[in-house]
């Protein structure tokens, strides 16, 4: 396989290997940043910290644990999340409250060339309020099954079955 | 393949990619990903709508983030020295300038390497942490679990009911956990295999003369409860307790032929 040929030369310290990732994954990894975090400069530096990461830990992806994007948004989560703890962001954003990423998409106008900007708009129309949360918590903000069976008091089953008919919609309408 | 379709469609590829199931879970689904093609072009094909989804929420301005990484990345080419033209100053303080950038030089140097090593370590420290956090938290709800399941055990209400095995299923078993002060039932199905795809088990009170079966719950999602201890109500002068296999939903009598295992309560 072509991506884990990549991963395997990025393991190695192969900058254009890293440049290549870089393409594939910065503008999601941006996307679910600055969905936890909701500024957009301190978003950048987040993104940069973790492509350093990245860059810096390859060595400890496994792929038998997972994907290289779950691993990915795990370091990404983890970084913005440790960002909005931290002292310097409480200090000065005291008030902000990151939006979901509805809310996000709904006020954006200005779209990557490499989206169906359209079709998500749509998407998130026709979404329905279950999905727009179970979407929330166990993509953007990384809860786990269990996790998001308590809080939206569900049985885990239904989580997971529910959460599949709403990716499928995302899918047909994103997908190529 | 039906039984690789059901899979698909159980949604646990979602949580596969979003990194919401435990490790051992994501471990077994890595290996089916690997045994069957079609399983990994559902995940590639999941992996690349989250991927549009999330892109499609980044401030557009990727251009001159790529650059200012860049910069980040590759340290800037050595300035070119111009070398000065020959002035009036003697020769002397042209050495003695000289040494000094040098002794300057090799001292940012040095200065320069211990700070890039010590981020170094900084930023695997960071996501070392950040791994064994995620880890804590899985264990700790464990352990939670675990706590609750003893507590209610322990409990001195409870009357433990063992269910032996029956023709249906002679290696299984089951113990009902009974507390007839709350009328609650917790029934720990570890012994029993897991049902066929759309049948369920039905969990039955019994009391005799007149044999009458009374059906006190399903044993709903079963293959995900990992504890496999499921509690039910029980307001009934149960006498015995049985489980059956019965299709998806739960019957109103009990299919005999499907009685997994059985027990009576000890007269008090």
């Amino acid at each position: 396989m072509q991506q884990d040929a990549l991963i395997v030369e990025l393991q190695k310290g192969n900058q254009k290997a890293f440049e290549r990732i870089y393409q594939l994954y910065s503008e999601s990894t941006y996307g679910i940043i600055f969905s936890i975090i909701g500024e957009k400069d301190i978003a950048e530096e987040v993104l940069q910290d973790v492509f350093m990461k990245i860059w810096e830990n390859a060595k400890s992806y496994d792929s038998s644990k997972g994907r290289f994007f779950t691993w990915i948004l795990n370091i990404a989560r983890n970084a913005s999340i440790d960002k909005i703890r931290s002292k310097s962001f409480k200090n000065k954003k005291q008030n902000l409250a990151a939006d979901n990423f509805v809310d996000i998409l709904e006020s954006k106008t200005n779209f990557s060339a490499t989206i169906d900007a359209i079709g998500l708009k749509k998407y998130i129309e026709v979404l329905k309020p279950v999905c727009k949360k179970l979407i929330d918590l166990l993509f953007f903000k990384g809860y786990t099954q269990k996790e998001t069976a308590d809080e939206l008091e569900m049985p885990l089953g239904t989580v997971k079955t529910r959460n599949r008919a709403c990716i499928n919609k995302l899918r047909e309408i994103v997908g190529n | 393949m039906a039984k690789i379709e059901d899979y698909i469609s159980s949604g646990i590829l979602e949580l596969y990619v979003y990194g919401a199931l435990s490790e051992t879970e994501s471990r077994e689904v890595t290996k089916m990903l690997k045994e069957y093609p079609e399983v990994e072009k559902e995940v590639e094909e999941i992996e690349d709508a989250l991927q549009k989804l999330a892109t499609g929420l980044a401030p557009y301005n990727p251009e001159a983030l790529l650059a200012s990484l860049k910069s980040k990345l590759k340290p800037h080419p050595a300035v070119k020295v111009i070398t000065p033209q020959s002035s009036y100053r003697t020769k002397w303080v042209t050495y003695i300038g000289w040494a000094a950038s040098i002794v300057l030089l090799i001292g940012m140097f040095f200065l320069f390497q211990q700070n890039s090593a010590l981020r170094q370590s900084l930023s695997e420290a960071e996501t070392k942490n950040s791994i064994i956090e995620q880890q804590i938290a899985d264990i700790r709800e464990d352990a939670e679990n675990a706590k609750q399941i003893l507590a209610t055990l322990r409990d001195h209400n409870i009357s433990r009911i063992p269910l032996k095995g029956q023709n249906a299923a002679p290696d299984a078993y089951a113990t009902v956990y009974w507390n007839d002060n709350d009328n609650t039932t917790y029934i720990d199905a570890l012994g029993l295999p897991e049902p066929p795809r759309g049948m369920v088990y039905q969990v039955w009170s019994l009391t005799m003369q007149p044999l009458t079966p009374t059906s006190i719950g399903l044993l709903d999602g079963f293959d995900e409860e990992e504890t496999k201890i499921f509690t039910l109500p029980n307001a009934n002068k149960s006498e015995a307790f049985g489980i059956t296999l019965e299709p998806e939903g739960g019957s109103k009598s009990p299919t005999m032929e499907q009685l997994y295992v059985l027990g009576t309560v000890a007269a008090p």
